[in-house]
């Protein structure tokens, strides 16, 4: 009885770190947490709205694909995403919380618009996007360059003041948005350059947006090879795992933190030039359009590497559309959509959990039988 | 007998076909409709009420009218117009006054597709043919609504409750649209108690509770008696319903629609815009494969306005004050914008360019002023009344 009361109570479930993953078991995970999600969802979608699930999911598949045109915005919201993502992975590698590529890709935006309105008619319609380009870039790169001053030398929290960043970006659109309006009052920018089309993207093999693509998949591969195979990006790894590291290897440990944050602001700036040139030709508060933030996940699930970024923000941009499909086919509120993308997002990162731990729920009998 | 028989088979497969030609025309029509917010906003309700209404009469399925919510005015507007067009929609709707550009360059590329853009002002200078701007006489009912203030103001004063004839107004944008709104309500007033005078706050959005409702406190604060307000939602009925009740003298003239859920004691009426009107035969004309007017603009001659049923409180007399100013608007004897009724900068205003064609937003051409009377929404569907009248003061922010 006496060794009884000594035992201790051993808990339901026994959480420890998986070691190496295959990475086929890692996916395989991962596309059971998305199944797992669509049967979750297919269960709400019935519950509330009566409708056949799988009738939903091919609506959903129908809004990101159903026609051409339908499938060009699907691109180029996938390439935007991707866009922001890829300047986000420098930065979160480097364990420098951005969550400041909704100001950077702001200003970026702003860059590009107020190209497009004082350069018109000053230069041909082709010498004006390279400058575009620039001073997109160089724009979000002083946005990230700001925080990254600030860490490197104060040692300021780096979270807090990219946050702080994006309201100052979204102020300074509002200001832009009333300079700018047009018509007079109506508080929007409204299509710039509508007739001449000056500074915006020419369209390529006869499609809009196939400069966007072009852009993003050079970013894709520099991303990728800037990371992986070059001695800067070997810095940032290592100043991402341990500062103290970074130093005893003689890493100068600011300026690869400033360096980065420039590199991570200025392709947020490219973004916000993606935006404005290459897809929407105005400038508003929602060019960013919460994007900034979206992408976080992003980069996190892929792992900062830019060819699984590609696949996640293609997921994400598919659900966006199927769910507002959703929402217009059926006539439901958006708010059944965005539960729906919610879920799907919550058992795809819930699955990171289950690639990385192991859990055993408690064997009961284990230790009477050796009693 | 026989050639008679033969006639009459050929009449009568003829007409058939005709009438099943006409009938599928009736059925591949589809509608999209693109909305700045969804039903909880008085104004989107009244285009889907609008909607719904003209879907009734012209006896259109469900399947045919496409809604899309909560469509910012951004070139979200752009994407959900060209969607729609892919979808095969004939006639695409969008409802808020921001959505016109992106409607247009939408209209650029679908050539085949008419853009109806609601409270717009560029159709009319459009080389396109398949661009169109529509908007009511809202004037009409802002003015009527007016009136009913002006009777409950008046009835304030007589009664020795209130002794300064103070009115506020929310107004969303610094706009023809908006100015145009509350000088009619002003007017209305000043018909009954002439020396009524108003501030006017903006909020800057047209959807706004919680700014509306602020904007409202602070013209009660200032001193307002009673509230008129071009915003779309119950913000600041909402606000009036509570101070009233602390035991202010407050009450409100709302928008869009009936305040008296929200307010049930504070809200006298509401200005209404009764969308089918518009709708009902702007659809037909397209379902028919007529041409649609590139302006089409109504009021109460045609039933296109209205004001919401009258509050509890209102004054004595109110109805018959109310029926006697929608007679002389529909027979022609009252008119709004009379310029013997009003002034600016103390002066009589005898000339107003409306129109702009070099693209400065101030008008260059379209004398808007006829013998003696401003009309509004006749030269174009957009209201163009943007003087600033003496008694009226815009309050800013900063």
């Amino acid at each position: 009885m006496m060794k009884q009361k000594h035992r201790k109570k051993e808990p339901l479930f026994r959480i420890s770190k998986n070691g190496f993953v295959p990475l086929y078991k890692a996916w395989a995970i991962r596309i059971g947490a998305l199944l797992l999600a669509l049967v979750v969802c297919a269960f709400i979608i019935y519950s509330i709205t009566k409708l056949n699930p799988l009738k939903v999911y091919g609506t959903m598949f129908q809004g990101a694909f159903g026609t051409n045109k339908r499938m060009w915005v699907t691109i180029r919201d996938t390439m935007m995403l991707l866009c922001i993502g890829l300047g986000l992975a420098p930065a979160f590698k480097m364990r420098f919380w951005n969550i400041g590529a909704e100001g950077q890709v702001l200003v970026g935006g702003i860059a590009s618009a107020a190209c497009m309105i004082y350069l018109r008619g000053k230069m041909s319609a082709t010498a004006v996007l390279p400058i575009m380009f620039v001073c997109s870039m160089l724009a979000g790169a002083i946005w990230g360059f700001i925080p990254g001053y600030f860490k490197a030398k104060y040692g300021t929290n780096e979270t807090l003041f990219t946050l702080m960043m994006n309201y100052i970006a979204i102020q300074l659109t509002s200001y832009f948005v009333a300079l700018w309006e047009n018509p007079y009052g109506s508080n929007t920018v409204g299509i710039i350059n509508s007739r001449d089309k000056f500074g915006w993207f020419p369209p390529i093999f006869g499609q809009m947006y196939g400069l966007n693509v072009i852009i993003v998949l050079v970013l894709v591969v520099l991303i990728y090879v800037y990371l992986n195979y070059t001695k800067q990006g070997f810095e940032i790894s290592v100043v991402g795992d341990s500062e103290n590291t970074a130093r005893y290897c003689g890493i100068d440990v600011k300026r690869v933190i400033i360096r980065t944050m420039i590199i991570s602001g200025a392709i947020c700036g490219i973004a916000g030039f993606l935006a404005v040139a290459g897809a929407g030709h105005t400038i508003s508060v929602s060019t960013a359009g919460g994007r900034g933030f979206t992408t976080i996940i992003v980069a996190w699930m892929a792992k900062f590497n830019s060819f699984v970024m590609v696949l996640f923000s293609s997921l994400l941009v598919f659900l966006e559309k199927g769910a507002m499909e959703i929402a217009s086919r059926y006539q439901l509120s958006d708010y059944v959509s965005n539960m729906i993308i919610g879920i799907i997002l919550f058992f795809i990162l819930g699955s990171e959990f289950f690639i990385n731990f192991k859990v055993r729920l408690r064997q009961r009998f284990t230790k009477d039988k050796s009693q | 007998m026989k050639k008679l028989f033969t006639v009459l088979f050929v009449l009568v497969f003829t007409l058939t076909v005709v009438a099943f030609n006409a009938e599928a025309a009736a059925e591949d029509f589809k509608l999209g409709v693109i909305l700045v917010h969804d039903e909880n906003s008085g104004y989107d309700m009244a285009h889907i009420d609008g909607v719904k209404g003209a879907q009734e009469k012209l006896g259109l399925t469900d399947d045919q009218i496409i809604f899309k919510y909560n469509i910012p005015e951004t070139e979200a507007c752009y994407d959900n117009a060209v969607d729609l067009a892919e979808q095969g929609c004939d006639l695409i709707i969008s409802d808020s006054y921001g959505h016109q550009s992106y409607m247009m360059q939408a209209a650029a590329e679908y050539p085949d597709v008419i853009f109806l853009a609601a409270t717009g002002d560029t159709a009319w200078k459009e080389p396109m043919e398949n661009v169109a701007n529509f908007f009511p006489h809202t004037y009409e009912s802002r003015y009527v609504s007016g009136i009913v203030a002006g009777m409950k103001l008046k009835e304030l004063l007589d009664s020795g409750k209130i002794t300064d004839p103070y009115v506020g107004y929310v107004g969303a944008y610094p706009y023809a649209e908006v100015v145009s709104g509350y000088t009619a309500f002003f007017l209305g007033i000043r018909s009954i108690v002439p020396d009524a005078h108003m501030d006017v706050q903006y909020t800057n959005s047209w959807y706004d509770p919680k700014a509306e409702g602020e904007a409202a406190n602070a013209l009660i604060s200032r001193g307002c008696v009673i509230i008129g307000q071009h915003a779309d939602s119950t913000g600041a009925p909402s606000a009036i319903q509570a101070a009233k009740d602390s035991g202010k003298i407050v009450y409100s003239v709302g928008y869009n629609i009936s305040m008296l859920a929200v307010a049930p004691t504070a809200a006298l009426t509401s200005a209404q815009n009764r969308w089918a009107a518009l709708y009902t035969p702007i659809i037909e004309k397209a379902m028919k494969g007529e041409a649609i007017p590139k302006d089409f603009s109504v009021g109460y001659a045609n039933d296109a306005v209205q004001i919401a049923p009258l509050g509890p409180e209102v004054a004595e007399g109110t109805q018959e004050a109310v029926d006697a100013a929608i007679a002389g608007i529909i027979d022609g004897s009252l008119n709004v914008f009379d310029t013997d009724n009003f002034t600016v900068k103390g002066e009589k205003i005898t000339s107003f360019l409306a129109l702009d064609t070099d693209g400065d937003w101030t008008g260059d051409t379209g004398e808007a002023i006829e013998d003696g009377i401003f009309y509004e929404s006749k030269l174009i569907s957009a209201p163009y009344f943007s003087l600033r009248i003496d008694g009226i003061t815009e309050l800013t922010n900063e």
